[in-house]
């Protein structure tokens, strides 16, 4: 380590690894939590232009890298010791600003930790900073933040500036663009696993309340769910093991054992009955996702699996059923922002005044539109017409999938209708905006498993990500699965070997 | 379902969210388009389905009534625009 010619591409050399790689390097002593730390760093410094995090703590990072250390010289490595990670910014960190990238909390120091965050640090992981995002996680772009747009870090032929996906795009840019090795998300209605999918990434949400949400910014409550973005399967099951796990503090946490998702990786598919659902195949749908949604049934039968037609009759309407009960859960859930116990105060002549001034100057565009319509549909009058329809559509979504694990394990779909697309070519229409999650929200409705593996290329060449949906608390069949996706994709991503 | 004006500034005064003259019109057209969007629902039969508030939580869990948590005054207000006397301030609400 004294030669200098040496160091960059060492430096180089680390970025590039997967968890479980950098894991056996620091227990091998190949290099140490600290160098790796600062590989990093580094990185992070030189990539700041992609606006990936909100909030750098470099120095915490150190000092605990450099307690990781100690741990590993003693042989005494916990299971994700010395791995540096990007927290999104919507978990709370106790004593470093969590902001949901919002001006509402810019400057909100929280004086307790996330469950999740916890847990994280508890198994030896290092937090290299707050990765950006959509603000209150509301978005598909990573265009909503307060603390302006995330670039991603793969670029198309044009060159122009693509989005990471959203709203866990801080996190996506950070893994894919070797500015962390891995990361947390969250997931309401897609927000882990359309930014995997176009960033070239894993992204897992899993079973609603196998992670516990105590702690974590509140958006839907019924539907968020926290999860892992990585750089390949293994990473996410190893993450997932240490996230999940019942917490007495979330009475939605699941009273359920935590396997050790890992083992199920190398199981294979052989007999498995792998479910298509004919309404995902939507109309004027792109070729190259079609294309892709093929591979992907051939390589799973190629493998040994059985492809079975199902129907999911009420998938259409997810995506407006999504679009009453979020913003009516983010309505309330969003009125505790009022400018007197924390955040963002401007002034009034009332207390009302002082309210209406705060929220208005606080909360960004997108948000505010979704806390009217959640106010509206919750409204006295129309409550029967929108809320309690939504919820009754919400119960037939469920029993479509109920109906569907009857008779297959899992479900395989692409995971979004496009690929990324240029900051500039955004759809003004909040509604197009919107579509993007049309094949991820169905899942957040009826609170299953489902997770987004890196299969192929669009078109112009950017990544594109399969779907795998599984039955509650059944995260170890889209691990076996996944796998064999990964095996047989070869994906070479942003990173690990992909050329332009 | 489509919201006039009046409407618009209705909600958006329950919501506590003020919004200038200038906003009024491109929320009403945005928030009409969503709504639009939203009122396919109307086509789903729903006659004697049952509303679910959420999934994979069948029975609330019970706890023990007893105190496990407090004295943190300081915690609690540490991030309060305005405080004084252990309490946070607000403009004057009784005349």
């Amino acid at each position: 380590m004294t030669n200098l010619a040496v160091k960059p591409s060492l430096k180089n050399d680390l970025i590039h690894l997967t968890l479980a790689e950098a894991r056996r390097g620091l227990e091998k002593k190949n290099f140490s939590a600290v160098e790796l730390t600062k590989a990093y760093l580094d990185s992070m410094e030189e990539h700041r232009h992609l606006n990936a995090y909100i909030l750098e703590t470099p120095e915490q990072a150190l000092e605990g890298a450099k307690e990781c250390d100690a741990r590993l010289a003693k042989g005494e490595g916990r299971s994700l010791e010395g791995i540096p990670l990007a927290m999104k910014d919507l978990f709370c960190t106790k004593g470093i600003q969590t902001t949901a990238a919002s001006h509402i909390l810019e400057g909100f120091i929280p004086p307790y930790e996330s469950t999740v965050s916890d847990n994280l640090t508890k198994a030896g992981t290092i937090t290299l900073g707050k990765t950006n995002m959509d603000e209150f996680a509301m978005g598909s772009a990573n265009i909503t933040s307060y603390f302006g747009n995330v670039i991603s870090p793969w670029k198309r032929a044009d060159g122009k500036d693509l989005t990471p996906g959203g709203s866990s795009g801080g996190t996506a840019a950070a893994v894919a663009g070797g500015l962390a090795v891995a990361g947390t998300g969250t997931d309401t209605g897609g927000s882990i696993r359309q930014p995997a999918a176009f960033s070239g990434l894993v992204g897992l949400k899993p079973t609603y309340g196998r992670c516990s949400r105590w702690g974590t910014v509140a958006f839907a409550s019924s539907l968020d769910q926290a999860g892992p973005i990585t750089r390949d399967v293994r990473d996410s099951a190893l993450m997932l093991k240490v996230m999940a796990g019942h917490d007495s503090k979330d009475a939605t946490s699941a009273h359920v054992e935590v396997p050790d998702f890992a083992k199920a990786l190398e199981l294979g598919v052989k007999g498995l009955k792998v479910g298509i659902p004919k309404e995902y195949h939507l109309e004027g749908m792109p070729e190259d996702i079609l294309n892709l949604w093929d591979q992907g049934k051939k390589w799973l039968t190629d493998a040994g699996a059985e492809l079975v037609d199902i129907s999911l009759p009420h998938t259409k309407y997810s995506l407006p059923t999504y679009y009453v009960l979020a913003p009516a859960e983010a309505s309330s859930n969003l009125a505790r922002y009022d400018g007197v116990r924390y955040g963002l105060r401007v002034p009034g002549r009332t207390l009302d005044e002082l309210y209406e001034n705060t929220r208005s100057e606080g909360f960004g565009e997108e948000v505010q539109r979704r806390i009217l319509i959640g106010t509206y549909v919750l409204s006295a009058g129309y409550y029967d017409a929108y809320y309690l329809k939504a919820q009754k559509v919400r119960r037939l979504v469920t029993q479509d999938f109920e109906l569907a694990y009857q008779k297959v394990d899992v479900i395989l779909t692409p995971t979004t209708p496009s690929a990324a697309f240029a900051l500039d070519e955004k759809p003004t229409d909040p509604v197009v905006m919107y579509l993007n999650d049309v094949l991820t929200v169905p899942a957040n409705l009826a609170g299953l498993p489902a997770i987004s593996v890196p299969a192929g290329f669009s078109k112009d060449n950017l990544p594109l990500g399969l779907q795998l949906i599984g039955p509650a608390f059944d995260e170890n069949v889209l691990f076996r699965t996944a796998r064999v996706l990964e095996d047989a994709a070869q994906f070479k991503s942003f990173l690990r070997g992909h050329v332009s | 379902m489509s919201l006039d004006q009046d409407t618009v500034k209705q909600i958006a005064h329950l919501a506590r969210i003020k919004l200038s003259e200038d906003r009024i019109k491109p929320m009403q057209e945005d928030l009409n388009r969503i709504l639009h969007f939203i009122d396919q629902l109307n086509e789903v039969e729903t006659g004697s389905t049952e509303a679910i508030a959420g999934v994979n939580t069948p029975a609330m869990p019970m706890r023990d009534d007893r105190v496990t948590d407090g004295d943190k005054v300081q915690d609690i207000l540490q991030n309060a625009p305005e405080v004084a006397c252990n309490m946070f301030v607000v403009p004057k609400v009784v005349e």
